[in-house]
């Protein structure tokens, strides 16, 4: 959206400004790299003299027209600078604490059911409904999975009743938006409260306020031969649960199904223009509805890692914690873009691992850190680093004539 | 034809807001879609109790003696000594206290067609602001003190809501997104202020992460039941005189007309020469006064002193919502909803004798009620349908009658 006025004669030899915002960020991102474990530079010089350059490629940038990512790739450079020294100064100890290798690891944990929400999130809103129920569709997915793989003893199937009371749930939410045309956020907000109510009371009921047993059938570590052995490639990436895995494979999957196939062009025609998209003769409820059941079905399986995923066959009340929400802010901060979604949900997911184990600097600071997606996500609606845009049809029933 | 036409009404646009949907189905529905709306959620509550085994009749009973309403009917059967029902009531009526309070948050911003789901964020920055303030000053006469304690956490919500309403006007950024953000930074900072090392935890007990307990001398006086047990404060009375400011405010002033014009329609109302950007930012921070105010009331009135765990299982201000939505954004409205749910939270969690009921099962039946409230409020078009079947039922019935009797 903001390099719509590339031309096309762009000669060879100068790069596209987006493409040197994007090394920016990516620069930046190293200038801080650079001074924490494993590269742990111990003078100052390195996340100094890389985050200038992040900075420059971003001011660069920015004068050639590419104002979102070139800010972006500015404040990059500029954090990466101020982070990194700040490093430089800690003791080597403390930052070996926090910038283990299995950082990695842990930061894919925290934002593999927020990629699912937000590509569900995104599903839903690009066919134009609303859905402030990811809350609740997640947190249905979290105790339905682990009832069913407790029931059945097999994680397969607790997967299986997962997405199903998901997809119910979106259903009913479904309902509501498209044939009810019943305010969209109300029946979201609704659709949280009632998750909130229905799992904490079958919880009692059926475990009777005591815990899932020990040993219920969770969610395999998918175990990359060879990788195990790679220094700092093992930790993080070579004992991964399945579900992170497939979280990441659905992200250019969303990409394709979205943007390159008929499917998706007509999901999206609907999100934009539904008069439009009925006169062509797509049909709009059909696809409204497919599209919000999709997006329950996501948001159950990242609630499902949370229960028999990493959590091992565990649950408790209001588990999901506004994890619902953060993927809803991710969605919203990654601008309704699958890559940008999952960007997101890696940055937030980056954010809380980090604030994991901030607490050896200091505990209340850490604390603090948790608060960050959310400030970020108002930055970005408030359009003070380019504007969020929704799809323009996002919340609005369709009444078909 | 004298039967009422049971279709639903055909709308002009495709998309009407919900406002003004609201105001359609108001004039249509009176009072009916709301009582319609709490029969059916309790009676959809009723049949999850009865479908897992237990009795609804005697759970809602269970409920009902809870919540101290017995105190009020004194219902013959009853054998509960009067005492317990007045102090479950009052203790009712503190939570409904609380409940006007988050439900004008809600139904204000909703006359001028903003969704304020932030209602919980500023409740905790006027519960903040409120410690804080009751904390410091421990040398001030107890007026004074009262005063500014609620004074600076009305101000701070307003502030807090009014970062929405100014994002709103200032750069379109939608108020939902905005509120939902709000509230989570809102309950990370409380976190952070009253976690271990943070600025307002206690100076007794490093260890434990709670606030600093409110001096004596910022108590709200109780005037129904003792100040050692959790008795009624004056607070209830500041509420329902926010009822009649609500009312006023909205009906008689030249803000609540701009306000309820903007909800209407903005784009007639800013051809009409009002600034639909001011109303959106004086509706928001009107919202977050009176959601500080509430905040301000249980930090000063029962409460005293608050933990980070405290702040991450406080659910009141999203009740608001429920509460705003059956009461119609309505000052009368919002007050029986409030007394209503009051009732439902207490008469569920802690007055509800366990052997009657379980409460952890009854407290997740009250969020049940409470989003199957939320869900058939939204679905207006589908509560007037079944009310409108009914009657056309009825006169169906009648017609064969006649025709039989003819």
């Amino acid at each position: 959206m903001t390099n719509h006025a590339t031309p096309l004669s762009t000669r060879g030899s100068v790069p596209s400004p987006r493409a040197v915002a994007v090394a920016g960020i990516v620069l930046g991102v190293a200038a801080f790299w650079s001074a924490v474990p494993p590269v742990a530079a111990r003078s100052p010089l390195a996340p100094v003299a890389i985050g200038v350059v992040a900075i420059l490629a971003g001011v660069w940038a920015v004068a050639r027209g590419v104002r979102r990512v070139g800010w972006g790739a500015v404040a990059s450079g500029a954090l990466g600078l101020g982070l990194g020294i700040l490093a430089t100064r800690s003791s080597a100890a403390n930052l070996q604490v926090v910038f283990r290798a299995d950082l990695v690891a842990q930061l894919l944990v925290f934002a593999t059911p927020l990629t699912f929400g937000a590509l569900g999130g995104m599903v839903s809103e690009r066919s134009g409904v609303v859905n402030v129920g990811l809350e609740g569709m997640m947190l249905m997915g979290a105790f339905w999975g682990v009832y069913g793989a407790d029931k059945s003893g097999t994680w397969a199937v607790g997967l299986l009743v997962a997405v199903l009371a998901g997809a119910l749930l979106a259903l009913l939410h479904a309902v509501w938006a498209v044939h009810l045309r019943a305010d969209q956020i109300v029946s979201g907000m609704a659709i949280n409260f009632l998750a909130l109510g229905i799992t904490g009371y079958f919880f009692e009921q059926l475990y009777h306020k005591q815990n899932i047993p020990a040993g219920v059938s969770s969610i395999p570590n998918v175990r990359i031969p060879g990788v195990s052995g790679w220094g700092f490639l093992g930790p993080a990436i070579g004992d991964l649960n399945l579900l992170v895995w497939v979280g990441i494979a659905f992200v250019p999957l969303s990409y394709l199904v979205l943007f390159k196939t008929p499917v998706g062009l007509r999901l999206r025609a609907c999100g934009e223009h539904p008069r439009a998209a009925d006169t062509v003769g797509i049909n709009v409820y059909a696809l409204r509805y497919a599209a919000v059941i999709v997006s329950g079905m996501l948001a159950a399986l990242g609630g499902a890692y949370l229960s028999i995923g990493f959590g091992g066959g565990s649950f408790s009340e209001n588990m999901t914690e506004g994890r619902g929400f953060i993927a809803l802010a991710a969605m919203i901060f990654g601008n309704w873009r699958p890559f940008g979604a999952w960007g997101a949900a890696l940055l937030f997911g980056f954010s809380t691992a980090v604030a994991y184990r901030l607490p050896v600097y200091s505990g209340s600071a850490a604390t603090l850190f948790q608060a960050l997606p959310y400030v970020l996500t108002l930055i970005a609606v408030a359009g003070v680093i380019g504007r969020s845009v929704p799809p323009a049809a996002d919340g609005r029933p369709y009444v078909r004539q | 034809m004298s039967a009422p036409t049971a279709t639903v009404p055909p709308e002009q646009e495709p998309s009407p807001s919900f406002a003004v949907r609201l105001g359609v189905a108001q004039r249509a529905g009176g009072i009916v879609v709301p009582i319609l709306t709490a029969v059916l959620a309790f009676l959809a509550g009723g049949i999850v109790v009865a479908a897992t085994g237990h009795n609804p009749w005697t759970a809602y009973r269970g409920i009902w003696q809870g919540a101290g309403f017995n105190w009020l009917f004194h219902v013959p059967w009853d054998t509960n000594t009067v005492h317990l029902d007045a102090f479950n009531l009052s203790q009712t009526l503190l939570v409904t206290t609380t409940l006007i309070l988050t439900g004008l948050a809600v139904a204000f911003p909703f006359r001028c067609g903003l969704f304020n789901i932030g209602g919980q964020g500023q409740y905790l920055v006027g519960l903040i602001v409120a410690n804080w303030v009751g904390v410091s000053f421990a040398s001030w006469p107890t007026l004074p003190h009262v005063l500014l304690g609620v004074g600076a956490a009305a101000a701070a919500g307003a502030v807090w809501a009014g970062i929405a309403g100014f994002l709103k006007a200032a750069t379109g950024a939608h108020e939902v997104i905005s509120t939902i953000m709000l509230n989570w930074v809102a309950i990370w900072g409380g976190q952070y202020l009253f976690g271990q090392g943070g600025p307002l935890q206690n100076t007794q007990n490093p260890a434990a992460p709670e606030s600093g307990a409110v001096a004596q001398s910022a108590h709200i006086p109780v005037f129904w039941g003792s100040p050692e047990l959790q008795g009624l404060d004056v607070g209830f009375f500041v509420a329902l005189a926010m009822l009649v400011v609500f009312w006023v405010l909205l009906n008689r002033t030249t803000l609540g007309y701009e306000v309820r014009a903007v909800g209407y329609n903005p784009d007639a109302a800013a051809y009409g020469g009002i600034d639909v950007r001011r109303s959106y930012l004086v509706a928001m921070a009107i919202s977050g006064g009176f959601a500080g105010l509430a905040g301000a009331l249980d930090m000063l009135g029962y409460l005293f002193q608050f933990g980070t765990l405290d702040v991450q299982a406080s659910q009141i201000g999203f009740l608001g919502i429920a509460v705003a939505l059956l009461g119609r954004n309505t000052a009368v409205g919002t007050g029986i909803a409030a007394f209503l749910f009051g009732g439902l939270l207490y008469g569920t969690t802690r007055g509800l004798d366990p052997n009657v009921f379980d409460p952890s099962l009854a407290g997740n039946l009250t969020s049940m009620i409470q989003g199957l409230i939320v869900l058939f409020v939204g679905a207006d078009i589908f509560i007037l349908y079944l009310w409108n079947a009914r009657r056309k039922v009825r006169s169906r019935r009648r017609r064969l009658h006649e025709a039989a009797a003819a």
